[in-house]
């Protein structure tokens, strides 16, 4: 019973998002129904441009929710991240507490007694009134819950990812004068990396390790369909067949599904009804970014047409 | 279903991928929400919740087609070896079915459990009998290939081998032909067995036998290391490197610790008239490492100076700038080569231009004052790798005092050992006054050693 069940679950992700224009691998969709079920953030890896933060989009947009999007970098620390007092406010008050501390201290004879009569306000200087929540907190307070997004976590510095560890495994923040905040709804939490440094272990543990590879040749077939309707479906064969073979070179950067929709926009601009050499050259700069990659690539073209027409043939 | 599992995180550490307790009760509760009829969702299910990288994930996946692929193999062996045995129609399909009726022609009475099981060919209970009886020898602790023969002499026995053998003997006396059957099976039997614990050996033994060889690998002398071990070699030293880059690749702490910037402090401030809530600190400015590096490439030293390049042009992310020289009897910049070819073509190129050659530190060492003393300066680590034995001819050491003097440091390894220094032709101990740090450098440790310390001199 509960395995038919996750089967038809596992089908509905994929269905729900494919509503919000992503086509979503079956591990994709997998990952996202366990990070419901067992309440686990996904750990999104994988090439620059596969649509890992497109993932989150989608299921903020699939589940009606809101999207809370925390862009990592060096240097990002906790009063950018979680929470910052408001400093500015906090001494406004200090400033009408000056004007009124005459009328609070009146009936106080003694100092002990004035000092007893302060106590009561000073809790009030670290309350949630002064707090300024930043996208952790935020996406804790969400009552309907939320999409969290941690984006490129690898970027951020080893000493964030210990700040993250509370929250993606318990959902909570402690605040050291207000003490823990839970969350109302636990959030979705998806954090993405591109690999450009090796993360903790512990970070990991927390997390669903989800890795976005290239899409097979269908899939991608499948994805231009979705993101760029106007193609003719002659052309999406052949330019996806194309990209798949310039992805077999040795280049320093892959094209990946964002350039290839790019590259099927262009295709649509020019009103291009099947790839010819001279076009491809024109517009390769779309697909690759670097100079000596499109000087490698630029004399494989024919052959590479060739044989993305040939597979279609067969294919 | 659980028990198998909890074998399955067993065979996962068993192919290098760490399983920790935590894990597997995610693993398990992921497991209990997706069932276990869809073999797919279920890899896919391990795969998310276990591994944690990449290469985890290959490793998994293939550990988990091998565990579970398991029984397969097993079966087919003693259907076949009975079907060949029993010389029965060659379609197996109602194997059942026969099999009840060859257990019925002939009644075999007073046998032990296991050669009744035998002969009534029911390979499901065959094959159930094995994986109870590796439970009950806790195959699952198998570490070396040497151990096999002990694991299966210990499952045979839990299957109750003795008992069979008193049958056959038994046998042989009353009723030769079923005898001669139940030895056939009994052999069968075994192979399956040995079977079980290769497949036990590849699925929980795979680390500990990896670890046993690194192990060994790095304790080994580079320069004598045989030419089937390079490729192996080429991989340790990678894992060295990237142990390299994460240790010390990100900024520590130390950089953010300074003084108060008052002039930044006031201005950032200026809102709140000047009442430093935000502080603004000095940093310290860490050098990353520059490295220039004179490699040896004569007969003698020349595969330890492959090694320690490949691992000092894999620093990317760790060291600034590295240039690298290669000599015997002159020298040149190698850098490009090492840049832009595969270790393997870098390597043959610059030994078919300078490689060798007899050693001639001294001309070697006019050649890099000539053309490349400009490369260095007071934030330079220059390390040579070289064995110093220059043939008697005149080492030069002078001009290794100028280098000391406009660099940061020289680090000089040498492959030999402490004894052989100033030996014969060896002038170490003449270049070992100009060298801030001497030391030996022969195997995979003591280059990682080397490096690290390098590395860490700069932190």
């Amino acid at each position: 019973m509960a395995d038919q069940k996750a089967s038809t679950s596992i089908e509905a992700v994929q269905s729900g998002l494919a509503a919000q224009g992503y086509i979503a691998s079956r591990q994709i969709a997998t990952a996202v129904y366990l990070s419901q079920q067992i309440e686990k953030p996904i750990l999104v890896e994988g090439p620059a441009g596969v649509g890992k933060t497109e993932l989150a989009k989608a299921i903020a947009a699939w589940r009606g929710m809101k999207m809370i999007r925390l862009q990592c970098y060096e240097g990002l620390d906790e009063a950018k991240a979680l929470y910052e007092w408001k400093y500015a406010k906090q001494l406004l008050y200090t400033q009408i507490l000056k004007d009124k501390l005459g009328e609070v201290l009146g009936g106080a004879q003694t100092l002990d007694a004035a000092l007893d009569q302060l106590h009561d306000f000073g809790d009030v200087f670290f309350s949630k009134e002064f707090v300024e929540p930043r996208p952790l907190l935020q996406a804790l307070e969400q009552p309907g819950g939320c999409v969290l997004l941690i984006d490129e976590i690898d970027k951020s510095d080893a000493e964030f990812e210990s700040l993250l560890l509370e929250i993606l495994s318990d959902f909570q923040v402690t605040i050291p004068e207000l003490g823990t905040v839970s969350a109302i709804t636990p959030p979705t939490v998806i954090l993405t990396s591109n690999s450009e440094r090796d993360l903790g272990d512990a970070l990991k543990r927390r997390c669903l390790h989800l890795h976005i590879g290239f899409p097979e040749q269908r899939l991608e077939e499948r994805i231009v369909e979705s993101r760029v309707p106007g193609i003719s479906q002659a052309l999406r064969r052949q330019m996806v067949g194309f990209i798949h073979e310039i992805r077999s070179l040795d280049l320093k950067k892959l094209p990946s599904v964002s350039e290839t929709i790019d590259w099927a926009r262009v295709l649509v601009l020019l009103q291009a009804t099947e790839l010819d050499t001279e076009m491809v050259k024109d517009t390769l700069n779309v697909l690759l970014k670097y100079e000596a990659d499109i000087e490698a690539a630029s004399p494989q073209v024919t052959t590479f047409i060739a044989k993305a027409a040939r597979s279609n043939v067969f294919g | 279903m659980r028990e198998n599992l909890h074998r399955f995180f067993r065979a996962a550490r068993g192919a290098g991928v760490h399983v920790s307790p935590a894990e597997s009760i995610d693993a398990m509760r992921a497991v209990a929400q997706v069932g276990i009829s869809d073999r797919a969702v279920l890899r896919d299910a391990l795969l998310l919740t276990l591994a944690k990288s990449q290469d985890e994930k290959l490793a998994l996946g293939d550990c988990f087609d091998l565990f579970f692929s398991q029984p397969e193999p097993r079966q087919d062996q003693t259907e076949a070896n009975s079907g060949e045995n029993a010389a029965q129609d060659p379609d197996q399909s109602p194997s059942s079915g026969s099999a009840s009726e060859a257990g019925e022609s002939q009644p075999p009475e007073g046998l032990g459990p296991l050669a009744q099981m035998l002969l009534s060919q029911d390979r499901n209970a065959v094959a159930a009998a094995i994986a109870g009886a590796s439970g009950a020898a806790s195959l699952s602790d198998i570490r070396y290939s040497t151990q096999r023969g002990i694991f299966s002499s210990r499952i045979l026995d839990a299957m109750g081998l003795q008992r069979l053998r008193d049958d056959l003997d038994a046998l042989t006396a009353t009723n030769p032909a079923l005898a001669e059957r139940l030895r056939a099976a009994l052999d069968a039997l075994r192979e399956a067995v040995r079977d079980t614990v290769s497949q036990g050996l590849a699925l929980y033994a795979r680390e500990e036998a990896e670890n046993l060889r690194n192990e060994i690998l790095r304790n080994a002398p580079l320069a004598r290391i045989e030419r089937r071990q390079v490729a192996e070699m080429r991989v340790l030293i990678r894992q060295i490197a990237r142990r390299l880059r994460e240790r010390y690749s990100k900024p520590r702490k130390r950089q953010r610790r300074g003084h108060l910037d008052v002039r930044r402090t006031l201005r950032r401030n200026a809102a709140w008239g000047g009442i430093p809530f935000l502080t603004a600190w000095k940093r310290k400015h860490r050098d990353r490492p520059k490295i220039v590096a004179l490699c040896d490439v004569s007969g003698s030293v020349a595969q330890v100076s492959d090694f320690f390049l490949l691992l000092i042009h894999s620093l990317h992310e760790v060291v600034d700038d590295v240039r690298s020289f290669a000599f015997s009897s002159h020298m040149i910049e190698v850098s490009e080569i090492l840049e832009k070819k595969s270790p393997e073509e870098a390597m043959a190129e610059i030994m078919s231009k300078v490689g060798f050659g007899s050693s001639d530190y001294g001309s070697s060492l006019v050649d890099f004052e000539k053309d490349f003393m400009s490369t260095l300066t007071p934030r330079t680590t220059v390390i040579v790798l070289g064995d110093a034995r220059s043939n008697n001819l005149d080492p030069r050491a002078d001009i290794l005092r100028r280098i000391s003097e406009r660099s940061k440091r020289l680090v000089w390894l040498n492959p030999e050992g402490r004894l052989a220094w100033g030996f014969g032709d060896s002038e170490m101990p003449r270049y070992a006054t100009f060298c801030t740090v001497v030391r030996q450098c022969a195997t995979a440790q003591q280059l990682e050693r080397a490096v690290s310390d390098i590395v860490a001199t700069y932190q």
